[in-house]
């Protein structure tokens, strides 16, 4: 049996099991719907504060709530990964022959369409608010942002493998996600910011990865922005499932 | 089936390293109950860890049903199954989802999987759970599922990491009796490790005695209790000086070991208690004695445990 076959079911399992229990996919996708609601209409006055870039509110906004999506909707994935490691179902896995990368790679695959789902209805909901964004554009970032869930969800599972308990790893995320969250401007563009806010957000990819999806939905689909923004998100791509693939292939994990 | 040589496992803590299994060598041959009892914290859980690829030895090798433990490690995993004491079955999936999906991981095609499923459903008396969700299922219901799921292979050897903690005594011996018929059907080599003496003893053919982290004993249960010498007497005397006398009396003849007083009872071991308890008795009329009750039993594999380590298996291991 290969590992792509192999990835495929482990992907059909994990894919069963969320759809037995979807509570937490519908928990997730309503999140962002709300933002969309209640924090929306906010920013079309603030649209016409100065430095705030080009585009109407929403092209800024929707791009910033996907990635925050991509974000957090995978980086909590490790939870279901400890009530696993508790179950005794990922040691029962690793007494199989199966590829310690199938293991992760099929949770990943499950963790990134579920949020592809996500995110193609927050589109579709967001266009109803008022968002007008090219097609292409559009899907591109959605890409984007199921990379970043890629991401994410590697290091996610990586990181509660490591830790093992439900406690370790909400510190963990409490401690990244608040910073990670203030220096992307996923919530407000980061053009808003004085000067040396922007220098330290420039530092986080995740705030280059915002401004290309941002750029994608205005149609600029060669600028150095987006080509910023892919780098950044290939980079972290690599960086997740490195993280990941080592901490499943550990033999004493 | 199994062959270690020197199976040695530390781990970092804070302030120093800790040998939680510390040099185990471990002969298994084919079709073999082999029991490795112990008590909490002795290495049990660890050293099949290691043999089972899950945790990699600092020291020592083994070779798995004829597979090096270390570079062949894949190879080892195919012919092995492995249940582990708190089971790995997810609560939300269906009985015959979990059977399917773990024989597809070894490679087996859903139909086989599928197949196979059903008919060790059938062995472990689970049929008509195909359809249940795992968690509906009772106590004993699952262990004997986590068995089916690491026999899907028709792996030549198992492992059963306490197969029978927190299980009622009926479904104890119910499971007992499957394990047996597994050997006996189908050749199946066990390794399993436990902490009741009951278990060691009605199941296994072979036992080894771990603590901590050091192989203390080996032997087919009836040796290692014959290895202790002779039976076990206990004397209830009238009262208390009456008890130290008779330990005096005792002492000064040959052939008992040395007397336990502990109240008005005086606990000693004789080669065969038939043979030489009416001596005893004689010897303790000559000094004016007259014991009130008298108590003979085998030596039962708790007396081996104490008297090969000093504690009795249900004391709390000595702090790491």
């Amino acid at each position: 049996m290969t590992t792509a076959s192999q990835t495929w079911l482990i992907f059909r399992r994990a894919m069963r099991l969320s759809l037995r229990n979807p509570v937490w996919v519908i928990i997730g996708l309503v999140q962002p719907i709300l933002y969309l609601a209640l924090f929306g209409p906010l920013l079309e006055r603030v649209a016409s504060t100065p430095g705030f870039p080009a585009g109407d509110s929403w092209q800024v906004f929707v791009p910033g709530l996907l990635v925050q999506l991509g974000i957090f909707g995978a980086a909590f994935v490790g939870f279901g990964l400890v009530a696993e490691l508790r179950a005794g179902v990922v040691e029962r896995m690793r007494v199989t022959p199966a590829s310690r990368a199938a293991l992760l790679g099929g949770r990943v695959l499950r963790d990134v369409v579920v949020l592809l789902v996500q995110g193609a209805l927050l589109t579709v909901t967001a266009v109803a608010f008022g968002l007008r964004a090219p097609i292409g554009g559009v899907l591109l970032g959605l890409v984007v942002v199921a990379l970043l869930g890629a991401a994410f969800a590697s290091a996610s599972y990586a990181a509660a493998l490591r830790l093992g308990t439900e406690d370790a790893l909400a510190s963990l995320l409490n401690t990244l996600a608040v910073p990670l969250l203030l220096l992307s401007g996923i919530l407000l563009p980061m053009s808003l910011a004085p000067g040396w806010l922007r220098t330290v957000s420039d530092a986080n990819p995740l705030k280059h990865v915002v401004d290309g999806v941002r750029a994608l939905f205005l149609g600029e689909l060669g600028s150095p922005t987006v080509v910023w923004g892919v780098v950044a998100v290939l980079g972290l791509v690599a960086a997740g499932v490195a993280f990941g693939t080592r901490t499943f292939g550990r033999e004493s994990s | 089936m199994i062959e270690a040589r020197g199976l040695t496992r530390s781990f970092k803590t804070r302030e120093r390293v800790v040998g939680a299994v510390r040099g185990v060598d471990i002969d298994v041959g084919q079709g073999e109950i082999v029991g490795f009892l112990g008590p909490n914290g002795a290495g049990k859980t660890t050293t099949q860890r290691m043999l089972t690829t899950l945790l990699a030895p600092s020291a020592g090798s083994a070779r798995v049903v004829g597979y090096d433990l270390a570079r062949e490690a894949i190879d080892v995993r195919r012919r092995i199954g492995y249940v582990a004491q708190s089971g790995g079955t997810e609560p939300e999936a269906r009985v015959g989802e979990e059977l399917v999906d773990h024989g597809r991981l070894y490679g087996l095609s859903e139909a086989e999987a599928a197949a196979r499923g059903a008919a060790l459903l059938e062995r472990l008396d689970l049929q008509d759970s195909w359809e249940r969700l795992v968690k509906t299922l009772s106590g004993g219901q699952r262990r004997r599922l986590d068995i089916a799921l690491g026999l899907i292979h028709e792996p030549p050897l198992l492992f059963l990491d306490e197969p029978t903690s927190g299980l009622d005594p009926q479904a104890r011996a119910n499971l007992w009796a499957h394990i047996r018929a597994l050997r006996a059907e189908h050749g199946v080599t066990v390794f399993l490790t436990t902490h009741y003496l009951e278990e060691a003893d009605t199941l296994c053919d072979r036992i080894l005695v771990i603590d901590e982290g050091l192989i203390v004993a080996q032997g087919p249960p009836e040796e290692l209790k014959r290895g202790l010498a002779g039976d076990v007497v206990a004397l209830t005397t009238l009262d208390v000086e009456d008890a130290g006398r008779a330990a005096l009396v005792l002492e000064a003849r040959s052939g008992a070991s040395a007397p336990e007083v502990e109240g008005v009872v005086v606990r000693f071991h004789l080669p065969s208690a038939a043979d030489g308890l009416p001596q005893v008795f004689r010897a303790l009329d000559d000094a004016d004695i007259a014991p009130v009750g008298v108590e003979v039993h085998r030596p039962t594999l708790d007396d081996v445990f104490l008297s090969l380590t000093g504690r009795a298996l249900r004391d709390e291991p000595v702090a790491a």
